[in-house]
């Protein structure tokens, strides 16, 4: 048993590093930095630079014109985006879509929209919640009625990250209403610009336009847009939700905030008793991370042994994942103080990077929700791992 | 990167599973602690066979010379059974302590606790000086004969029953100076040594050992005399990578036993696992066991790390974790049995009192989040402007 990283990985590391240094615009940088939002040809742009070393698409194979890296340099990879900053390569496109295609869909499929997906030649959102489907997402209502060679679909679904700069969404339909929830889900692959779909904005408590909501009435899908058969939507929606889970407790995010914390800390309060405070709770904070680290090596390391079946702990990731990503922007906006108040425009850049914190903090309310809320992650933990 | 366990390593986790399994349940537990010495010296004896006693040492003085991780899978798999015996004062301190010796004091040493015959308190700890490893009052005067010792050692762990103390004496400077720290290994049954045993709160026993013009033998002092400080310091950072791995043990055992119990107690018409509080608690419990166990690997990999205020602030970091993750397991295993929870003669009680009991030896959670903050953490300042 060994904890460290091989020569080999530091070496990767700093093979990273260096890329990221040389390739990342200094500008996009300083806005990660300060937590300020990207424009689409910001994103769009990194992740060509990426995807020209076959970097946008850590997890895939090398047939898929993936890099061929081992969990471990996954892990490495992400964890130098995270501490840099600079923005992962589109998740709904890299870690959902590609993945799904490249294991479920057809020959033409794959050849159409690999490619386009690695490169964000095409934009792809999630169209998987509803109004009334939210942790219980198998109680969804969206229908989809076979007419010729079309799916129509109706319905409303929500939560749409991004989904304003999209072109694709990969969709959860009812296509047999009488069966069982989870039998009668089909995933279609709808183009945003088909006649009948409607995408709003959803303003969040941060104030920014990152999420959306999106209608569809009679909108007609191709059969060839079908991923997978007919009712058997469930399978590739558990296989896309368990698939990557390697930068899930996203460390070096929180390493980022808890580095704005404590050096902001030494500017702006020079009362020893706060300062001793402040330090204390970022250092139980550090302290959690590290063993976090640890513990998702260890998981890494599992998962290199038995590759095929995602590991029910990775919910351990997630969830204390999100509470210290969380706890580290609290911290972040209590040193920073009254300055912080100041509300601004998402895409105000002249104003200060005081502005973007209060932003980030509310932003991180919604961590402990999406992608399974903690407390569906802590019924996973009991069941699967408990046995209770 | 590597998890994996070389095939001697998961030999020796087996092994002491095994011994844990037939020989360590709860009721045999309770006749150990009513033996002489409240622990077992069949149990001992067995340790001894094993290798389990020699492992730390050096090999050319007849130990195994095991590293940190093979303490950690022993500790970890022996802590399950909330064991009573002397294996961290003699084995884990021994062994850190004796990384001072020189060889003749091995060759005389090493054979007879490797075999069973010599178990060791660490008499370090005194009225008051709480934490702090230099704060040392007990005095040790030199000449032409050896050493003479005299002061006081509180509540030392075993040191009722133990053969040999390893006591640590200031040969030079004021109470809490750094420097002038001397360490001795001394018979317990030396004349003008007095000792007054008591229970601690964990089923061990304890000893407060007064030294009253107690000679020692020139060749039983470890290391050079005034310089015990970093030996003292890396047998404190060995003991807290030990009980983390111990801790693990215990949880590991209040966990078991809680979701046991939450598949078999009946209540309002069938088992209480099906409650969704219930469950969610046993969640948390197991992700604070789950971080725990990272964090013990973690201590036995830093235990090797060269440069000391890393270490030190490693070892800091492992302790703030456990002892913070231990309560919670340790109350909550409590709390979800309900009453039987908090009987003496049920298991989980002991294993809360054992994990409680560890967050005040070697530092506990505040003394050493606080020596990490002040160190700066893991996290540095300089990379933003």
């Amino acid at each position: 048993m060994d904890l460290r990283f091989t020569a080999e990985d530091d070496a990767f590391r700093a093979e990273v590093r260096a890329f990221i240094d040389a390739a990342l615009p200094q500008d996009v940088r300083r806005k990660m930095a300060e937590g300020r939002s990207l424009t689409k040809d910001e994103i769009v742009h990194w992740q060509r630079t990426l995807n020209a070393r076959h970097w946008a698409t850590p997890s895939w194979p090398r047939e898929h014109g993936g890099p061929g890296w081992s969990v471990v340099q996954r892990y490495i990879f992400l964890d130098e985006l995270h501490q840099a900053p600079a923005p992962e390569p589109l998740s709904f496109n890299v870690n959902m879509i590609g993945p799904v295609l490249f294991t479920f869909g057809t020959a033409e499929q794959k050849a159409r929209f690999l490619p386009r997906i690695a490169n964000l030649d095409d934009w792809w959102c999630q169209g998987f919640s509803e109004p009334g489907a939210g942790s219980d997402l198998a109680s969804l209502k969206t229908s989809a009625r076979r007419d010729g060679e079309h799916y129509v679909v109706n319905g409303q679904k929500t939560w749409q990250g991004m989904g304003h700069h999209a072109d694709w969404m990969f969709t959860l339909v009812r296509t047999d209403a009488t069966s069982k929830p989870q039998a009668g889900i089909t995933m279609l692959l709808i183009d945003i610009k088909s006649p009948g779909v409607t995408v709003r904005p959803i303003i969040t408590i941060d104030g920014r336009h990152e999420v959306n909501e999106v209608f569809l009435d009679e909108v007609r899908v191709p059969l060839a847009c079908r991923v997978g058969e007919e009712n058997k939507g469930w399978d590739i929606t558990k296989f896309l939700l368990g698939n990557e889970r390697t930068g899930i407790a996203r460390i070096g995010m929180s390493k980022h905030l808890l580095r704005r914390a404590k050096t902001l800390a030494t500017q702006v309060d020079d009362d020893p008793a706060v300062l001793t405070r402040v330090r204390e709770k970022a250092a139980l904070i550090e302290i959690e991370l590290k063993a976090l680290e640890v513990t998702q090596m260890r998981l890494l390391d599992a998962m290199r042994d038995h590759s095929a079946r995602p590991d029910a702990r990775s919910s351990i990731l997630k969830v204390k994942g999100t509470e210290l990503r969380q706890a580290a922007a609290e911290l972040l906006l209590q040193v920073a103080g009254p300055a912080a108040a100041r509300c601004v425009g998402e895409f105000e850049d002249a104003a200060d990077a005081m502005s973007t914190i209060a932003p980030i903090a509310f932003n991180l309310r919604a961590a402990s929700i999406y992608g399974g809320s903690n407390e569906v992650q802590k019924n996973i933990l009991a069941k699967a791992v408990l046995g209770l | 990167m590597n998890f994996a366990l070389s095939d001697d390593q998961r030999m020796l986790q087996d092994t002491v599973e095994r011994l844990v399994l037939r020989d360590y349940g709860f009721e045999q537990r309770k006749a150990y602690a009513a033996e002489p010495g409240g622990w077992s010296r069949q149990m001992w004896r067995t340790l001894a066979e094993m290798g389990l006693l020699a492992l730390p040492f050096p090999e050319a003085q007849g130990g195994l010379g095991g590293g940190a991780v093979d303490v950690l899978l022993v500790m970890q798999a022996f802590g399950k059974a909330l064991p009573l015996e002397p294996l961290l004062s003699t084995m884990v301190i021994g062994g850190a302590i004796l990384r001072g010796a020189n060889p003749a004091q091995l060759d005389r040493w090493v054979g007879a606790i490797a075999a069973g015959d010599m178990t060791l308190a660490w008499a370090h700890g005194e009225s008051g000086s709480r934490y702090r490893l230099h704060d040392v009052a007990c005095r040790a005067q030199h000449d032409t004969e050896g050493w003479v010792l005299d002061g006081s050692k509180a509540l030392v762990l075993h040191g009722d029953s133990a053969d040999r103390l390893l006591v640590s004496a200031r040969s030079a400077g004021a109470q809490r100076d750094p420097a002038g720290i001397s360490l001795f290994m001394v018979d317990a049954q030396a004349p003008g040594i007095v000792r007054e045993a008591s229970a601690t709160h964990d089923g061990r026993r304890a000893a407060d050992i007064r030294f009253d013009k107690v000679r020692v033998d020139e060749s039983d002092l470890i290391g050079m005399a005034g310089a015990a400080l970093p030996l003292i310091q890396s047998a404190t950072e060995a003991a807290i990578a030990a009980l983390a791995a111990e801790a693990v043990g215990v949880m590991d055992t209040a966990l078991a036993m809680t979701v046991e119990y939450l598949k078999t107690r009946q209540q309002f018409g069938g088992p209480i696992a099906r409650f969704q509080a219930l469950q969610h608690r046993a969640a948390e419990m197991l992700i604070a066991l789950e971080q725990s166990r990272s964090m013990a690997m973690y201590a036995a990999l830093m235990l090797d790390e060269p440069d000391a205020l890393e270490r030190s602030k490693a070892l800091s970091a492992v302790k703030v974790q456990i002892g913070q993750a231990a309560r919670f397991v340790g109350q909550q295993a409590i709390q979800l049995h309900g009453g039987i929870g908090v009987t003496d003669e049920y298991a989980v009680g002991h294993c809360h009192k054992r994990l409680a009991m560890m967050d005040l030896q070697f530092g506990d959670v505040d003394h050493h989040l606080a020596q990490f903050a002040r160190a700066g953490g893991f996290i540095s300042t300089e990379a933003i402007a």
